[in-house]
């Protein structure tokens, strides 16, 4: 493991992990409030709504990560000249997080559509029989209790998304994965240990990070 | 036990990296030629398997199932010297980040994908050659202002994620912006669309860049290399038997000009003339 005794080596590390957990907390706040609007879009009594949420949810769900977020830059950026900041890295960023946050937002609104279904019918009825609106229904009766279903998914689709940041790595965000190439290129007598200690780092945060999801799903069940 | 449960999840993870990982580092080359090293295996089998690079024109290229390219053509000519006919080779796809493990483990024979001569690489395999000495350098429009690396400051520059040249524009000349990807193809079409204002690299992958036909005329290469990266050829740590006999094949390759043909069919059509192949560089195989 001499490798990591090189301070410079042990920088490129925690700069690779430290851009996946910004990529992972910004991409999480942006899917989940874009997969719920998307979620009340597709269940909403206005057709072009639903029509518009099943739209992106077909249309993002069965693109491959890879091309959404070289759409990103290329598209977005290159073409249609959207930035966010003269900072390249920054700028790769936030381009990495709207990729992310689009992409992942498809499969957090069909989560939370499938938690819907566990609500019970009556529940709805009789917030409509006491004069509740679609959206009061929606976001004081439904949501709570669909959200609460819907923990151990939303566990697994935050777990693939903190993996999937990886990918932004094809734009040139030094995230974990191109520091693990620059360090092997630098390193060849190392390409093993090396290996194993970025899979590890993933590993060792994520095992629990699973636990932690299960507990709090079965913590927050609805007991019916 | 919710501990042991979670022990034995560890356990196991660590055991799927171990054997994804191919157990490291003590493959067998599983030569059946009896004596060990690419000589004993190329005159027993009459095969050779050569890693190489599949994405740099000019260099290493595949398209279809074939390879083009400078580093194939000098594969070629070690496989001659070595009493291997060209249809006794097996071409196979390496990157960056593989070649040291796949020449441990035995899974290509030698390795000659730009493969730079390093101390560290030097550790765990043998390096013949260098067959050339690239630099690194810049690729930019016709019409650039840009004349060398001090005059990069505040200018865009693209490179490939955790590749020397990337490391060496971070740490030399701070005042460049880097924008990196995954592959120079990515680099180029940026350049192209005005992006970036540079591509960096060694020179002769970007000669190979710039040569490609829907590039023609658009870029230059600023021709001022501000480093050494010698290329060798890479074997098993233990031939050294091998590894004086490809430079043996080198030096020879240099006087009767199999060499410069090698060239002029690949990166010399870029109208590059021949570089001379310095034969009293060659590794001392230790």
């Amino acid at each position: 493991m001499d490798v990591f005794s090189d301070p410079y080596n042990v920088d490129v590390y925690v700069t690779g992990f430290l851009w996946i957990l910004k990529l992972t907390a910004a991409s999480t706040v942006g899917a989940l409030v874009l997969g719920v609007l998307l979620a009340a879009m597709r269940v909403s009594p206005v057709p072009v709504l639903r029509g518009f949420g099943a739209a992106w949810v077909n249309t993002f769900r069965n693109t491959p990560l890879t091309l959404i977020i070289f759409f990103c830059y290329f598209g977005l950026f290159s073409t249609l000249g959207f930035s966010v900041s003269d900072e390249i890295d920054l700028n790769n960023y936030w381009l990495g997080v709207i990729g992310l946050s689009v992409y992942t937002a498809a499969f957090v609104c069909e989560a939370i559509r499938s938690g819907i279904n566990t609500v019970p019918a009556g529940q709805a009825e009789a917030a409509r029989a006491i004069g509740m609106s679609f959206r009061q229904t929606l976001t004081m009766i439904i949501l709570p209790q669909a959200g609460r279903a819907v923990i151990a998914p939303l566990g697994s689709i935050f777990i693939a998304l903190s993996k999937n940041a990886t990918i932004v790595g094809t734009i040139g965000l030094m995230e974990s994965s191109n520091a693990m190439k620059e360090l092997i290129n630098a390193n060849g007598d190392a390409v093993i240990p090396i290996f194993l200690v970025f899979a590890g780092t993933f590993a060792a945060v994520l095992i629990p990070v699973g636990y932690g999801f299960s507990w709090l799903a079965n913590r927050l069940a609805v007991k019916r | 036990m919710r501990i042991t449960r979670l022990a034995a999840t560890f356990g196991a993870l660590t055991m799927a990296l171990a054997v994804a990982a191919c157990g490291g580092d003590d493959g067998d080359a599983g030569s059946s030629g009896g004596a060990s090293g690419i000589v004993g295996k190329a005159s027993g089998d009459k095969k050779l398997v050569i890693g190489v690079k599949a994405d740099q024109p000019g260099l290493g290229l595949q398209t279809g199932s074939s390879y083009t390219g400078f580093d194939i053509e000098i594969g070629k000519i070690i496989a001659k010297g070595l009493g291997v006919e060209e249809s006794g080779i097996e071409w196979k796809t390496t990157v960056s980040a593989n070649r040291e493990p796949y020449i441990q483990q035995g899974q290509v024979d030698l390795v000659v994908a730009t493969y730079t001569i390093n101390d560290e690489r030097k550790k765990v395999v043998n390096f013949g050659g260098p067959y050339y000495i690239a630099g690194q350098d810049l690729l930019v429009p016709v019409d650039s202002t840009i004349t060398g690396p001090e005059a990069l400051a505040g200018k865009k520059v693209c490179s490939v994620s955790g590749s020397t040249p990337a490391k060496r524009i971070q740490s030399d000349y701070k005042d460049a912006q880097l924008q990196q990807f995954d592959s120079y193809s990515k680099c180029v079409t940026a350049l192209a669309g005005g992006q970036v204002d540079a591509v960096t690299t060694d020179d002769i992958i970007l000669a190979g860049y710039a040569a490609q036909e829907q590039y023609a005329g658009k870029f230059k290469v600023v021709g001022k290399p501000f480093s050494e990266e010698p290329y060798g050829i890479g074997l098993k740590k233990d031939d050294s038997e091998g590894c004086k006999k490809i430079n043996e094949i080198l030096t020879a390759a240099a006087s009767d000009g199999s060499y410069k043909a090698a060239w002029d069919n690949t990166l010399g059509k870029s109208g590059t003339p021949a570089p001379e192949l310095d034969t009293t560089k060659m590794t001392n195989c230790s």
